[in-house]
């Protein structure tokens, strides 16, 4: 079996004429795990929303042996999760079990099974008997947890989260490392957090200034481009 | 803000909270409508729909003196008009200004206090209200406490330098814009991550059963029976 | 000004509730044209924006302080029909969940706030907004609607048999004018800043229907002036020459002990809903 995203030479300009992508080469193989580290702006997140077509530049991106077309972002959307930095972006729903189910109900399965779908995923991420709750009312890790968990409903293949630990204090990390390492998905983890990446990663691509500087272990990356400040 | 009282009460289980929303809906606007069009004795007839809506405050199990204090909000607003009219010779408009403004709050108070927005909203969808309407309505009520935290963290940074110019509040709020710009496009990006296509589906639909039937004829024809009793036997 | 339920004789909101209905509908229709449900989140998002936008205080000296409403500068960034869809939705959610403003005098709030306030405060902007006078334009947006949404409340309540001492009516006609200048300044600073932050963010005019458009906002802004008529020739008693000239020469109408008890009321009418929407926010 091949790997599950597939890169090729991907570039792409904002239409400020910014170049924030200056050709960029990845492979991600079943069930592994990944941190994306490097800098603020170091095209990080632009090059994740390439990968369900959110943006799309010039080069190659295939995601199970599909290449992301027009044509194709239906299917692309349901193999790639993606859970974005902002939570509550993410939640836009009155209710924590309407938010769950809302990409079933797009991919137009029953009422009845997607109540039930939405409360296996609820249940996944721990977060049983709040279905009925509003988003606002809920903690940071709460959130976090919901959101992924309107991603896991959908059974994708793989799961992009773009700085997952934000406002989490250190044991909703360590409940969300957990949490991750048990998923069998392949994961591309953003995230400038290297306890949480060395819980969760087993490799890591250090993106500088548009491009790949380097890829590895993630401690061996850590290390050698002094990003392992934090963990100390 | 965060924790808006009624968003709290609304998730009570009450057999008020179980009702249809629709039917509360009906039973508030029958309420509203026989409150506006009565003339007479209304002192009198205000007691009676008073205690009517305090019978269901109590069995709706919500806090009575917080319910009568909320609603209170509109009094002042009120008391200003009352004393305008008085001043003018017109007691009676005085007094039909305060009572009914008060009595109108305390009854859409109740009617938010036992159903939650969301139901609310879907209800209105029945009743022909624009649907896109009611999606922005929907929207608006979910990011209201987001944005207004990110104002508030606004204004105790500028109170923390010594308060804002109006310049400076001007280019406050012109951030403030841009970041709610920049959130609606992050919002629909999620949107869109998840499949959205344009429409939205919904997860349930609320039926319309037999107690519910049995509530609103009683709902209804209450505040009606206050009336009717009240100009009949004066 | 949101009126609340109870303050409107029985045909003036049933009649303008019955006027509102088509208006929201065809205000959602003109919105979503084009676009599909998707513009749902901007538009909610920009509503929360319109409620957030009332902590931030403007000064205006002597220890005041005033803050945006927001229907000219929806409609010079949103364009007019999003922005009475915005405003109707924030007038339905302070109806509701706020007890700010009446349910039954919802269509009638709706029609001054959220149909006149935004065709008024897009009028200027229509016409003048992408020449020379683009400024002027976007100043007088403001306070023509914020004048249009208060006059015709206070038609509207007048009309309703509410009564107000004729001095205490110009004195409130005057305290309009403030505070519809002072929206006005308020829109043209925040549309600068706008403009200095991101250009695509203020949508040049004639991308609408002008005809429509154009006869619609004259329309509100007729209404608005009608109201204003109507408010100083109102009847139920009122002595109509008393008020026009106390709107001639509201100075004078400061000598009656009524008049200073009126003004000491809307000082603290504004005081108490001021401290409210703190205390609210808070």
């Amino acid at each position: 079996m091949g790997p599950v995203v597939e890169v090729r030479s991907l570039k792409y300009s904002y239409p400020d004429g910014t170049e924030a992508l200056k050709g960029v080469d990845f492979r991600l193989e079943a069930g592994e795990g990944v941190a994306l580290l490097g800098a603020n702006g170091s095209g990080k997140t632009t090059f994740a929303l390439h990968l369900n077509g959110l943006l799309s530049g010039s080069g190659a991106v295939r995601i199970c042996g599909m290449e992301v077309t027009p044509a194709s972002l239906a299917a692309i959307r349901r193999k790639v999760g993606m859970v974005f930095q902002d939570a509550d972006s993410q939640l836009f729903m009155p209710t924590v079990i309407e938010d769950v189910g809302f990409g079933l109900l797009n991919q137009g399965l029953a009422p009845e099974e997607v109540c039930e779908r939405a409360q296996i995923a609820l249940e996944q991420v721990g977060m049983v008997g709040t279905g009925s709750r509003a988003p606002h009312h809920l903690s940071a890790g709460e959130k976090r947890r919901v959101a992924l968990a309107g991603i896991l409903a959908l059974d994708p293949e793989i799961l992009v989260l773009d700085e997952p630990t934000t406002f989490l204090d250190p044991p909703g990390q360590r409940a969300l490392s957990d949490l991750l390492r048990n998923l069998p998905q392949a994961k591309i983890l953003i995230t400038h957090d290297m306890p949480f990446a060395l819980a969760t990663c087993s490799r890591a691509v250090f993106f500088h200034d548009g491009s790949v500087a380097a890829e590895g272990p993630v401690e061996e990356i850590a290390a050698r481009f002094g990003w392992g400040f934090a963990a100390r | 803000m965060r924790h808006n009282a009624v968003d709290e009460w609304s998730r009570g289980s009450s057999a008020l909270h179980r009702r249809a929303p629709a039917s509360k809906l009906i039973a508030a606007a029958v309420f509203l409508v026989v409150v506006a069009t009565a003339h007479h004795h209304l002192p009198l007839l205000a007691c009676g729909w008073l205690g009517l809506l305090l019978w269901v405050t109590l069995a709706a199990r919500l806090p009575l003196g917080g319910i009568l204090s909320r609603g209170a909000v509109v009094l002042p607003f009120s008391a200003v008009f009352a004393l305008l009219s008085w001043m003018e010779g017109a007691p009676g408009i005085a007094v039909a200004l305060i009572l009914k403004s008060y009595l109108s709050a305390l009854a859409v108070l109740l009617l938010v206090a036992t159903t939650p927005l969301p139901e609310l909203v879907r209800s209105l969808e029945a009743a022909r209200v624009p649907r896109f309407l009611l999606t922005v309505v929907q929207f608006l009520y979910r990011y209201i406490f987001v944005v207004v935290e990110e104002a508030a963290h606004m204004r105790t940074a500028a109170a923390a330098r010594g308060g804002l110019t109006f310049r400076a509040a001007a280019d406050a709020l012109a951030v403030l814009f841009a970041r709610s710009f920049a959130r609606a496009e992050a919002i629909h990006r999620a949107m869109i991550a998840r499949g959205f296509d344009g429409h939205f589906r919904p997860l349930a639909r609320r039926r319309f059963a037999p107690p519910d039937a049995v509530f609103l004829v009683l709902a209804s024809a209450l505040p009606l029976l206050v009336r009717t009793v009240g100009e009949v036997l004066l | 000004m949101h009126i609340p339920d109870g303050f409107l004789s029985t045909p003036v909101w049933a009649t303008l509730d019955a006027l509102a209905l088509p208006a929201t509908g065809f205000a959602a229709r003109a919105a979503q044209r084009g676009f599909d449900e998707s513009k749902a989140p901007l538009l909610g998002v920009m509503g929360a924006f319109i409620f957030a936008a009332q902590m931030i205080n403007f000064p205006v000296g002597m220890g005041t302080s005033g803050h945006l409403v927001g229907g000219a500068l929806l409609a010079c960034t949103l364009g007019p029909a999003p922005a009475s869809v915005v405003m109707t939705a924030i007038l339905a959610i302070q109806a509701f969940v706020f007890q700010d403003g009446g349910v039954l005098a919802l269509g009638p709030n709706v029609l001054n706030m959220a149909v006149a306030g935004v065709l008024a405060g897009y009028l200027p902007y229509h016409l003048w907004g992408g020449g020379r006078f683009r400024r002027a334009a976007i100043f007088a947006g403001g306070v023509l609607s914020v004048l249009a949404s208060a006059v015709l409340a206070l038609s509207e309540l007048l009309l309703s048999g509410v009564r107000m001492p004729p001095s205490v009516l110009a004195v409130s006609l005057g305290l309009f004018l403030v505070s519809a200048l002072l929206e006005g300044a308020i829109t043209m600073a925040v549309v600068s800043a706008l403009e200095r932050i991101q250009p695509g963010f203020v949508r040049q005019p004639a991308s609408a229907p002008a005809l429509l458009l154009g006869g619609l906002g004259l329309f509100a802004v007729l209404l608005a002036a009608g109201g204003v008529v109507f408010a100083s020739t109102a009847p139920d008693g009122i002595d109509s020459l008393a008020i026009r000239s106390g709107i001639a020469k509201p100075l004078a109408a400061y000598g009656s002990g009524a008049s200073v008890a009126g003004v000491v009321l809307i000082f603290l009418l504004l005081l108490a809903g001021g401290r409210m929407m703190r205390r609210r926010s808070a």
